[in-house]
């Protein structure tokens, strides 16, 4: 199939409709404002629903309408944004009800700046509203890859019941870069017997809610929240490798701050240091078996984490790791993009420490 | 062949769509390709610039600190970007309205009068592709051919005149090579 | 055997928690039989609130989405969008729309969204125990204003249908109250017209019901009554507010 040339935000958009999905919401943000501005004009010609609400608040909860009445839907947003939608993310794991929600990362904290960062992982990952969930986090490193993400996405939430993020970054969203469409593998889904989209003779209502008041059906639904956790993290986590057979120096970074970590792992490798690259796919459920049998080969000297944050990911990969090998850092933040020099330069640095 | 190009100048002077023409060429020629671009609160007048890279290997980072060319459409982005462009690179000066010289000594600096050539063509607008023409005549990155492939796809019906002003826009940046 | 009275098949077969003399029971009942009568039970989706009426999806025979303290008008905007041909009702009371969900109710009916909110209006929030709520009258006390609600602290009550009646958008405001059988009567007939509507794609719909909260307010079931006649109906007139030309 012929390639074409995308910009990362309307990509997701034009992923997101050829994956079903038939409601966008969405308010205003910088730097994501192309994927709302594109379904305005997409979804109508597929028969969707398109609606700028008054606030992120709003188009969260719309999404959760949506999806409470069985209709696949999707909003977006960057990260002050996404701060304000925690709200529905919890009502909507708590209701068990599936969406997709990008968050387009941006400098923080408050309104912080518009250009990328990574540091909204911790709450992406630890689930960033009340209560104890987590959400199904997809880290894509390049258009290719979000646009993949961004169609499976759909398929994953409908199949656990519960919101996929999206989790990029300002840059992924700005630039423009070849993809090609693929048809993703679907997956078998159950029917939505649950949702709340009028009975048509139904013998028995549906109702949807995020409210067990009586503490004992509370916990036994959270005790089942956590069977399906572990099942996700037993059946859905994905990182992708690079060179780490005998590696000397283990990069781990995810996102964009993957590829310039690809790209100073070859500078080093041409100045003859072994060095891997481990990116983390999902970033919940994190990868930590196969990071941890990477990190435990002999060759392994130290790891060295790569972040657009003050180090947050960094945390996955000590507990993975176990203070089996030195784990250092290096983190660019306030929007600022880490470089291939500055990258390479810190690993040959961690090296000559560790040696 | 690898090549990092960072293409810089005032918002309104087509720098983003220098980049973007670039990377769906090279696109259409089978080549690996990224356009970044920088984004900032302004959406008119203010600095803007973009990096480019076009590979035959898939691309990794797609920002770098050092560019191999240098498109410096004013001269607030010659100062800055000058001292970065690696050693045997190629730095193009819009001349039109950069007075000042390439000061490297170990780069090729090419100079374009730009906007003196698209007024000459009586379409300011193509200031921009004249700067394109002299990129791709210097550099041998990309086939003309597949530029006139894209105009033809971009413009049709009434706009189907503006293929051949802008086809000219190039030959005669091309042309600034041979002085 | 004749039936002389039956329960509407728009409710579940369930006791319902309410206190004494709130008006939640008889309102659940209103919007039921309306809902039976025009034969919806089984097309109906409805969006409940955060307060008391937060288990209304346990009492209702439709099929019900609980939303979050004040997003109804939200989650509902979605719902009526996805499913444009089936009837679409947020049940909110004051502190969920007049307060944490202002935004949402007046942006929803700005759009014109085509659902029906019934907004249940007792000046109180009543789950939590009694707090003032934006709707509370001046002098009326509750256990944040334990002096009674001040205009100069606190400011006036805010009148949700006239509100909202600014907006083109929306089609028919209507004021009714439960507090006796003649009120009841109309009320019901104003949501019964508000489905009507509704179902006609005239635009937004609204009916704010006056309602007791005896528990809240220290009276009896009686008592209550009287005072919402004489106080609430004084502040807050009665009648329709605003019907758009078709």
């Amino acid at each position: 199939m012929a390639k074409e040339l995308w910009k990362g935000n309307e990509a997701v958009a034009e992923a997101a409709v050829r994956a079903g999905c038939k409601c966008f919401f969405g308010y205003p943000i910088t730097p994501q404002n192309e994927i709302p501005e594109y379904m305005s004009a997409r979804l109508p010609q597929v028969g969707g629903v398109f609606i700028q609400s008054e606030s992120e608040l709003a188009a969260i909860n719309m999404v959760y309408g949506a999806a409470a009445s069985g209709v696949r839907a999707m909003t977006s947003s960057s990260s002050p944004g996404i701060s304000l939608k925690q709200e529905g993310i919890s009502a909507m794991c708590s209701g068990e009800l599936p969406g997709v929600v990008v968050n387009m990362m941006r400098g923080g904290p408050g309104l912080g700046t518009i250009q990328p960062s990574q540091c909204d992982y911790f709450q992406a990952t630890r689930g960033g509203g009340n209560g104890d969930y987590r959400t199904i986090v997809l880290a894509p490193c390049n258009i290719q890859e979000a646009v993949d993400m961004t169609q499976e996405a759909f398929d994953l939430a409908d199949l656990y019941r519960m919101p996929v993020m999206i989790l990029g970054d300002g840059m992924i969203g700005q630039m423009m870069e070849p993809i090609e469409w693929h048809d993703i593998p679907k997956r078998e889904l159950p029917p939505k017997d649950w949702a709340a989209s009028g009975r048509k003779g139904r013998d028995h209502s549906n109702f949807i809610t995020s409210l067990r008041i009586d503490a004992p059906d509370s916990e036994q639904f959270n005790r089942s929240l956590e069977a399906k956790y572990k099942r996700i993290a037993e059946k859905e986590t994905r990182w992708a490798e690079q060179d780490t057979e005998g590696c000397e120096i283990l990069l781990v970074a995810y996102g964009t701050p993957a590829r310039i970590a690809q790209s100073a792992a070859e500078e080093l490798e041409a100045k003859g240091i072994r060095a891997g690259l481990f990116r983390p796919q999902t970033v919940w459920p994190f990868p930590s078996k196969r990071l941890a049998e990477i990190a435990a080969q002999e060759s392994v000297k130290a790891i060295l984490v790569v972040e657009m944050s003050l180090g947050q990911m960094l945390e996955d990969v000590q507990l993975a790791v176990e203070g089996a090998k030195p784990v250092r850092f290096y983190g660019r933040v306030g929007g600022m993009v880490p470089s291939v020099e500055e990258i390479a330069d810190e690993a040959e640095k961690v090296l000559r420490e560790v040696r | 062949m690898k090549k990092q190009i960072t293409i810089s100048g005032f918002g309104g002077q087509g720098v983003m769509s220098i980049g973007k023409s670039l990377v769906e060429a090279a696109v259409a020629e089978g080549l690996h390709a990224t356009w970044v671009p920088s984004y900032g609160p302004e959406m008119r007048g203010g600095t803007a610039n973009c990096e480019v890279v076009l590979s035959e290997e898939p691309v990794g980072s797609p920002v770098f600190t050092y560019p191999t060319e240098l498109i410096a459409m004013n001269l607030p982005s010659l100062v800055k970007f000058e001292p970065f462009v690696t050693a045997g690179g190629t730095i193009f000066v819009n001349s039109s309205i950069i007075d000042e010289k390439v000061k490297r000594t170990d780069v090729r600096a090419v100079y374009v009068p730009c906007d003196t050539i698209a007024d000459e063509l009586g379409n300011k607008k193509v200031s921009n592709m004249v700067m394109l023409g002299a990129y791709i005549a210097a550099t041998g990155a990309l086939r003309t051919e597949t530029i006139r492939q894209m105009l033809a796809h971009m413009f049709t019906g009434p706009k189907a005149k503006l293929v051949e002003l802008n086809m000219q826009a190039l030959e005669k940046g091309a042309q600034c090579l041979e002085g | 055997m004749t039936t002389v009275y039956r329960k509407s098949a728009g409710l579940q077969d369930r006791e319902l928690h309410y206190c004494p003399g709130c008006s939640h029971g008889i309102v659940h009942k209103l919007v039921a039989e309306c809902m039976e009568e025009l034969g919806l039970v089984d097309t109906a989706i409805l969006v409940c609130p955060v307060g008391c009426s937060v288990f209304a999806g346990n009492y209702f025979a439709c099929d019900c989405i609980e939303a979050i303290h004040g997003r109804a008008p939200a989650v509902a905007t979605a719902v009526k969008r996805t499913h444009p041909d089936q009837l679409v009702v947020t049940y909110q009371g004051d502190g969920d729309l007049a307060s944490i969900g202002t935004a949402e109710i007046v942006h929803a009916a700005m759009r014109g969204e085509k659902f029906t909110t019934v907004f249940i209006n007792n000046a109180i929030y009543g789950m939590t125990g009694g707090q003032m709520a934006p709707t509370t009258l001046l002098g009326q006390r509750a256990t944040t204003a334990p002096m009674g609600r001040q205009k100069e602290l606190h400011g006036s009550p805010i009148r949700m249908a006239e509100l909202l009646s600014t907006m083109d958008g929306l089609a028919y405001a209507e004021r009714v109250c439960v507090a006796d059988i003649p009120h009841l009567n109309k009320a019901k007939k104003a949501i019964k017209k508000a489905f009507e509507l509704q179902l006609a794609g005239a635009g937004f719909t609204f009916v704010e019901v006056l309602s007791a909260c005896p528990t809240n307010w220290a009276m009896t079931p009686v008592e209550a009554n009287k005072w919402l006649l004489e106080n609430m109906a004084a502040y807050y007139p009665l009648g329709v507010i605003k019907e758009a030309q078709a």
